[in-house]
């Protein structure tokens, strides 16, 4: 029962990790809380959802997920984010939640606002004690990926040293060449395909879907990126399974209610005693980084 | 007037309160997503004296004001070392724990919600919300706004001239939950039914919505702003279904086209025909 749980924890943690890492690359190199992440994980999710439906095979759909969030996100980045680059912070984060109302009425229009409904996709395995799916292991395994495959291309190639510049002073990196515009798109790009495949990957993994998935595990996200620290990439990768074991083992010991209690209370004491967040760092300066 | 359009007042005048409890704390450059959750301790505690201990309303919202006022100092206190988006995310985070706390909160109801309470009339909101938005213009005109003013602009700057930061900060956080909690006990006189999902985070957006479509920057633009957001979707009516989707990109537009909000100085001034000051 209890290995069960934390199966399950883990692969809830696993799409928190996805979803914190998705809304740390906008935090990380621009400071802005991009709120309509919550819904490209959420449109993302219905994309794949339908596809499946429709016959199609698992890459297929996560690719459609993938660059349909994506391409949201170039929408927002252009007209929510770009002419507000220059205004307090609190104003670019507003026009994302403008666009995070537009996108979850658009998703209630065309699904419906009732759960959509799918059987458990792939088969269930027995370990022991353990029940586990092919979607769950999936879940597990691209997040493992995914998580490496970000954290490579932001401390490994020259695009991630740009990227990196950016975040650490923007003026002083267009001095030097880089093209801070192109990368301030290339993250929301990225953040937005992230968010893109976790919404798939989970709306099949519960095998239902609805258009306030986003809100629920939005909210959870960010208190996971805070947790894990910003600046860190890694952090989502430990807090975010942390933040899911925590949570299933509270519905299963202490009553679905104080669930929330629990997650938010962390986050809160993480906040106060060490605001870089687990794995951010020994000291807290100014900007923050990737 | 029918009973529909009376009832939408009386909802405008709780949320232009809401709106204000932000606008208090906003002017001195914190945002709070989370004052649902003192519109909500308002709401739970002023029904509680109301319906079990038969206090009479008025009293009962000055003591919910209070005791918000001073929880809000309280949770201000640790709150005010972190800035920005930091310091939002933690008020995001306090308001899904108050929330949670009065799921579980089972002497009033839990999940089942509360109720008992005896109907307001949208004349007693109003007077509420007008009488606080007086205040809040009339201590736009004060120097204590200055100070708040001046830490707004720059913290640092404001420190190093004397003025004690932390203690305008705190003020003003505890000022924004009085008066978020006095919202919250007309809301639930109103509404005579309170559940713990009347006050979570998108009570809390709803609040900060309204100050930044209003207008941030004037006491009154809380005032366009909370009309505007429980008027216009019966305008919008005709369109139905896409109804969030047009509000969505007319918050858009306004924060492209005028980003400190619909009202602002330089219009007010332009609507009462008063000169510009040199």
């Amino acid at each position: 029962m209890l290995i069960q749980q934390l199966v399950n924890g883990l692969t809830l943690g696993a799409v928190y990790t996805l979803l914190a890492l998705s809304f740390s690359l906008v935090m990380g190199i621009l400071g802005i809380l991009n709120l309509a992440i919550a819904e490209l994980f959420m449109i993302g999710g219905y994309l794949g959802f339908t596809l499946i439906q429709a016959g199609f095979p698992l890459p297929v759909a996560v690719l459609a997920g993938m660059t349909g969030a994506a391409v949201i996100a170039i929408v927002i980045e252009k007209v929510g984010y770009q002419p507000l680059r220059d205004a307090p912070l609190v104003t670019p984060m507003l026009s994302t939640l403008g666009f995070s109302i537009i996108l979850q009425n658009i998703a209630t229009n065309i699904w419906g606002s009732d759960p959509l409904q799918l059987p458990i996709y792939g088969d269930q395995y027995t370990l022991g004690p353990v029940n586990i799916g092919e979607m769950q292991l999936l879940v597990l395994g691209a997040t493992v990926v995914l998580v490496a495959l970000v954290a490579y291309i932001v401390q490994k190639t020259p695009m991630g040293r740009a990227l990196r510049a950016v975040a650490e002073n923007r003026e002083v990196a267009r001095i030097l060449g880089v093209s801070a515009d192109r990368l301030t798109m290339l993250a929301f790009i990225l953040s937005g395909s992230l968010a893109g495949v976790a919404g798939v990957l989970i709306a099949l993994h519960y095998g239902a879907i609805t258009p306030y998935l986003g809100v629920e595990i939005g909210l959870k996200a960010i208190a996971v990126m805070v947790i894990g620290g910003t600046r860190q990439i890694w952090g989502a990768l430990v807090a975010g399974p942390l933040i899911g074991i925590a949570e299933v083992l509270t519905v299963a010991y202490g009553g679905s209610q104080v669930r929330d209690f629990v997650v938010y209370g962390f986050m809160i004491l993480i906040l106060l005693l060490r605001p870089q967040g687990l794995l951010g760092g020994a000291r807290s300066d100014q900007g923050q980084r990737v | 007037m029918s009973t529909y359009y009376a009832s939408l007042l009386a909802e405008s005048g709780i949320l232009l309160l809401g709106a204000l409890s932000v606008y208090i704390i906003l002017a001195t450059g914190q945002l709070s997503l989370g004052n649902g959750a003192f519109m909500g301790i308002g709401a739970y505690l002023s029904s509680y004296l109301t319906v079990a201990l038969n206090v009479p309303l008025t009293l009962a919202l000055v003591i919910s004001a209070i005791a918000a006022g001073i929880i809000g100092a309280i949770v201000a206190f640790p709150a005010l070392r972190l800035k920005g988006i930091y310091l939002a995310m933690a008020t995001v985070g306090f308001g899904e724990m108050v929330r949670s706390f009065f799921l579980n909160f089972d002497t009033m109801g839990g999940s089942g919600g509360y109720r008992g309470m005896q109907h307001i009339s949208v004349g007693y909101v109003w007077l509420w919300a007008g009488g606080i938005l007086i205040a809040v213009m009339l201590l736009e005109r004060s120097r204590v706004w200055l100070e708040m003013q001046a830490v707004h602009d720059d913290e640092t700057a404001a420190g190093l001239i004397g003025l004690n930061t932390v203690v305008t900060k705190i003020s003003a956080f505890a000022a924004g939950a009085a008066v978020a909690a006095i919202s919250g006990g007309l809301f639930a006189h109103h509404n005579v039914y309170i559940e713990p999902a009347n006050f979570g985070f998108e009570r809390s957006v709803d609040f900060v919505l309204a100050v930044i479509l209003g207008g941030s920057t004037v006491a009154p633009g809380s005032l366009v702003g909370s009309l505007l957001l429980v008027f216009l979707p019966e305008f919008l009516r005709p369109i139905a279904d896409w109804r969030l989707a047009a509000f969505g990109s007319l918050l858009v537009l306004v924060l492209l086209v005028r980003r400190q909000g619909i009202l602002d100085r330089s219009l007010i001034r332009m609507l009462t025909f008063r000169r510009a000051a040199a």
